[in-house]
């Protein structure tokens, strides 16, 4: 089910500005990686190529290799639709379906897929809001539009909307930016469970959170404003928090940055 | 020193002109009862040329908002004050006659059903045209056109709006009809059982029917629903957009999962707007809809008249008040039915915003 995903040499442009200058880093299946970095350094938009969401952008496009398990999800004859559906993404601000159920919102995707029965949409979304650990806090409630849900009930149910389709990657956009500090204790110790089946990739300007969260880390920064954002250092997490290699990774782990 | 808030503020506790400062101005008075009364920051700090401003301002909004109800209602008013008179001295049922003979101030006998069917007919035929055409139109430019196209195809259908009636009368009945008499000669004979393509009550060759008059319609209320809807399309949330796109969802779905279900009470709302023009246009459906003697059928292929091409076309020869009032009677009701339509826009709206 979950997958490795191997970065080659990936460049990305908007338009004619080069955003992301020459990034390579692997993602190990089943483990917590986490981008941090600066603003502005490109990590949100690394994490948009690997699902192919970059691309929607007019003008956008990407240059170098994404292997998901080994096949190149640029290949022309990739479909970026399928690529989306392999690799879920739970975004900064929650963004549940305002017109839809909670359990609507839940199988969103499975019924994009086509799946259209009643008694397997049900489970698959009692199993999703298990898994994000949000089932006791809604189930009476599951034809109540998701709008409803406090902030972090409606990140949770993002969450769940996005491993209800049982996706080989999970990528996480600064997922608890928007939430205070008991909702993101809630979603990070869901993030240590969904580790269990998922690869995670989680982009955090929080650096205490990756600590906490991550299993490897990537440091992203710039040289200079207006130069692309590129990735300094990829070690594991306690590696790079006690003895990073760069002295750029250390300056911004201990705050002496900028 | 006019102005009553600054007065307030100089004059001494207890002063008649004082006002809900008093007891902040009045600690200071007696911690120091010898020295002058330091002013009150509360009033202090306001500007009162700014107050004055507000002021102004909110009486102009207020003003402006009752005007517009005042109009309204002594539209309806002066409509319906015409109209009693010949009302009463209508010999024939208002509401389920079918002839409108109004000339003869001693002899009324005039009803509105004929009116109302054709009128209704034209402008529904209208609707379920311009509906589906002015959707597409504006999902194609929010969604699919790419932006250097998008913005002079917009400017584009503004432009449609903005043609005068009188050419798209001109249009339909000397263009139009005639180009689609092979599509009408077809319905008829193919579908001539059905009620809406039997044969109508004025010559089809003419083109000078329903048919025509729907589609120079359909042509008119475009803009106003593309337009409107496109707005609204436009403001759907990127987050929700994004949402649908990372779930693996198509063009198409995203649409539908995000961009109809946000827009859905907009683009009502901009058909109920388009459906009110229609009902009340007036210069085009004269020039192309032949008058006749014969009854309304259904057929989509009748001539007639609707009420404002109906008054439109009398007006010139009334003389007399009870003539007039006859006709301003068909007017109240027009005005009654566009009302109708825009209130049930209203509902529509109300009651799927509060589902969202």
């Amino acid at each position: 089910m979950a997958k490795r995903l191997d970065l080659k040499d990936v460049d990305i442009y908007y338009g004619k500005f080069h955003a992301v200058d020459g990034v390579t880093l692997a993602v190990p299946p089943r483990s917590v990686t986490a981008f941090i970095g600066p603003s502005g350094c490109g990590k949100s938009t690394v994490l948009r190529t690997l699902n192919r969401m970059h691309e929607v952008i007019p003008g956008a496009r990407v240059e170098g290799e994404v292997l998901l398990d080994g096949e190149d999800i640029y290949n022309s004859a990739v479909d970026p639709v399928a690529v989306r559906r392999t690799i879920g993404m739970v975004f900064q601000r929650p963004n549940p379906f305002p017109t839809m159920s909670i359990r609507d919102n839940v199988v969103a995707g499975l019924k994009l897929q086509g799946r259209r029965n009643k008694a397997e949409l049900d489970e698959t979304a009692e199993r999703a809001l298990r898994a994000a650990n949000l089932w006791n806090e809604v189930k009476d409630r599951l034809s109540k539009p998701g709008g409803g849900l406090s902030g972090g009930q409606q990140q949770r149910l993002c969450i769940a909307r996005a491993v209800a389709v049982q996706p080989a990657v999970l990528l996480m956009d600064e997922p608890c930016s928007a939430l205070d500090p008991i909702s993101t204790l809630a979603i990070e110790d869901l993030i240590a469970e969904l580790k269990k089946d998922y690869t995670i990739v989680i982009v955090t300007h929080n650096m205490q959170q990756a600590a906490r969260v991550s299993d490897q880390t990537a440091f992203f920064n710039l040289r200079a404003t207006g130069e692309p954002g590129h990735l300094v250092e990829l070690d594991d997490t306690p590696k790079m928090f006690s003895n990073p290699t760069q002295q750029a990774t250390e300056d911004y782990i201990s705050g002496r940055f900028g | 020193m006019t102005d009553p808030t600054v007065a307030a503020s100089l004059a001494g506790p207890g002063d008649p002109g004082d006002r809900r400062g008093g007891s902040a101005s009045a600690v200071p008075a007696t911690t120091a009862p010898a020295a002058e009364p330091a002013p009150s920051l509360l009033k202090a700090g306001r500007r009162t040329g700014a107050q004055q401003g507000d002021r102004i301002f909110r009486g102009f909004a207020t003003g402006s908002g009752a005007f517009m109800v005042a109009l309204i209602g002594a539209i309806g008013l002066f409509l319906l004050i015409q109209a009693v008179p010949s009302l009463l001295a209508n010999k024939g049922n208002f509401l389920t006659g079918r002839t409108f003979e109004a000339g003869d101030p001693n002899n009324l006998n005039f009803g509105i059903l004929e009116l109302s069917f054709v009128t209704v007919e034209v402008s529904i035929f209208a609707l379920v045209l311009a509906m589906p055409v002015g959707l597409g139109i504006a999902l194609f430019l929010t969604q699919y056109a790419p932006r250097r196209v998008a913005r002079p195809f917009a400017y584009l259908v503004d432009l449609l709006a903005a043609v005068p009636s009188i050419i798209f009368g001109l249009w339909g009945a000397f263009v139009l009809a005639p180009a689609i008499l092979p599509i009408a000669e077809f319905l008829n004979e193919h579908l001539g059982w059905f009620f809406l393509f039997q044969e109508g009550n004025v010559p089809l060759a003419r083109g000078a029917n329903v048919f025509t008059a729907g589609i120079v319609l359909a042509v008119m209320i475009l803009p106003i629903i593309t337009a409107i809807s496109r707005e609204v399309f436009e403001r759907t949330p990127r987050a929700q957009i994004e949402a649908a796109l990372a779930l693996g969802a198509t063009k198409w779905e995203v649409v539908r999962t995000t961009v109809l279900p946000f827009g859905r009470a907009g683009y009502i709302s901009a058909s109920m707007l388009g459906l009110g023009r229609a009902l009340g246009e007036t210069i085009a459906l004269m020039i192309i809809l032949a008058a006749t003697p014969a009854m309304f059928s259904g057929s989509l292929f009748d001539g007639g008249a609707t009420f404002a091409s109906m008054i439109a076309l009398s007006f010139a020869e009334l003389n007399n008040n009870l003539s007039a009032g006859a006709f301003i009677a068909a007017g109240l009701v027009l005005f009654v039915l566009t009302f109708v339509v825009n209130a049930a826009a209203r509902l529509i709206i109300a009651r799927s915003g509060a589902k969202a």
